[in-house]
């Protein structure tokens, strides 16, 4: 089963539960896909193994092959390549990696050369395989590091828990679509709802069961829970609003490292996820007969 | 020679528009003729991203060997270069003003961009 941890709203604490899920359990893979700013290995502490680079190809115009034709720019959606009287200039910060402008190029003049664009690395602790992705510094897109993460995602039958970045933008997207189940974190605050919302659309969308945890209960307000009850969302853990558990946070401490009491917890969110994403099954095999 | 200068209406008095990629208009001025021209930049005023680097090219393609605008990011500073396009820059004032503050000298010609990139 792969799950999702997702949250819309930044700091309800999508890192904090992903790593208690993973550690919880005997066996799982770890997905930090907040390659932008990667931290469950903060409350891992893995053992680190290996990196890969993650190349991506980029357009080289040969201008000597050239007869400025056009076809390459009128073929790309994002403006990458813009054909002067006399020479191409390629945007690599555009680029979306498609192949469509030296697919379609009459005079082969232009090759794909591969530029890294970030990495992932491979960490160990006891049977946890946390799989971070980090992308480099000042490069833009997101996006093609999650999908390598989801290519190793693909090798296994273990359970797998992608932490998700904030937001519901086409990186949590990346990170929902195919996934079994998503798991939403939220606080019990206006901010915490109004993003919740967002992301419950995001799921619904791409057909996914969802469940929510709510962290921090106890500050805020009740409107939350009245509507996880309208939109029938079951609330699978609560997690109160707790210095001790920031502490140990602060310390680089999960909580069912720090509280072990956690550690069924998170057991029964896992086989309630199960049971939720079973009937989804059902219900979808049930639709596409009819 | 052509002087292509960004405005928010399509006269010489309107006034300079200070974005380059998303301006309004662009007005071609041919300097021996004193003859102008508006050309509509509706399209890249929309684009999704990329607009300064179109609106680049459209310069060069109007033939404009100057550019009078506010500002310039590095995508469009990179494509006005290489179409060999010199950029200068003015405050808010109308176009006609600008034009004759450049064929005066009284306007600034810029090296590099002078704006970061933006999304």
């Amino acid at each position: 089963m792969k799950v999702v941890i997702a949250s819309g709203k930044g700091g309800t604490g999508k890192t904090l539960i992903a790593t208690s899920l993973a550690l919880s359990l005997k066996k799982a893979f770890l997905m930090d896909c907040d390659v932008e700013e990667p931290n469950a290995h903060l409350l891992i502490s893995p053992h680190w193994q290996l990196t890969k680079e993650v190349l991506l190809p980029f357009p080289q115009v040969e201008t000597a092959l050239c007869n400025f034709c056009q076809k390459c720019q009128r073929v790309c959606r994002f403006g990458a390549i813009a054909v002067l009287p006399d020479q191409v200039l390629t945007f690599p910060e555009l680029c979306h990696s498609c192949g469509a402008c030296s697919l379609l190029c009459p005079r082969k003049a232009i090759r794909e050369e591969k530029q890294a664009i970030g990495e992932i690395r491979f960490g160990i602790k006891s049977g946890i395989i946390l799989i971070e992705g980090r992308l480099q510094v000042g490069k833009p897109m997101a996006a093609p590091i999650i999908r390598e993460l989801k290519r190793e995602a693909a090798k296994t039958n273990q359970i797998v828990i992608f932490d998700a970045p904030p937001g519901t933008s086409c990186s949590v997207i990346h990170c929902l679509h195919g996934a079994d189940y998503a798991l939403l974190v939220t606080e019990p605050t206006p901010f915490g709802l109004n993003d919740l919302i967002l992301a419950v659309g995001v799921a619904r969308k791409l057909d996914l069961p969802v469940g929510l945890i709510i962290n921090k209960a106890g500050i805020g307000d009740t409107e939350v829970y009245r509507y996880a009850q309208e939109q029938n969302l079951p609330v699978l853990l609560e997690i109160p609003e707790d210095r001790k558990i920031a502490e140990a946070y602060s310390r680089g401490k999960s909580l069912t490292e720090a509280f072990p009491e956690y550690k069924e917890r998170f057991q029964m969110v896992l086989e309630q996820m199960y049971l939720q994403a079973e009937e989804s099954v059902r219900k979808t095999a049930g639709n596409s007969k009819r | 020679m052509k002087i292509g200068v960004t405005a928010k209406g399509e006269s010489l008095d309107s006034m300079l528009d200070e974005q380059f990629g998303r301006a309004e208009k662009f007005i071609i001025y041919e300097t021996e003729t004193g003859e102008s021209e508006a050309v509509d930049n509706a399209q890249n005023l929309q684009a999704m991203q990329g607009a300064g680097i179109q609106s680049a090219q459209k310069i060069i393609e109007l033939g404009a060997r100057v550019l009078i605008t506010g500002h310039c990011g590095p995508k469009a500073y990179a494509t006005l270069k290489a179409g060999g396009v010199k950029i200068f820059t003015g405050d808010r004032t109308t176009v006609k003003k600008a034009i004759d503050d450049y064929l005066k000298g009284g306007l600034k010609e810029i090296v590099a961009p002078d704006v970061e990139s933006h999304w």
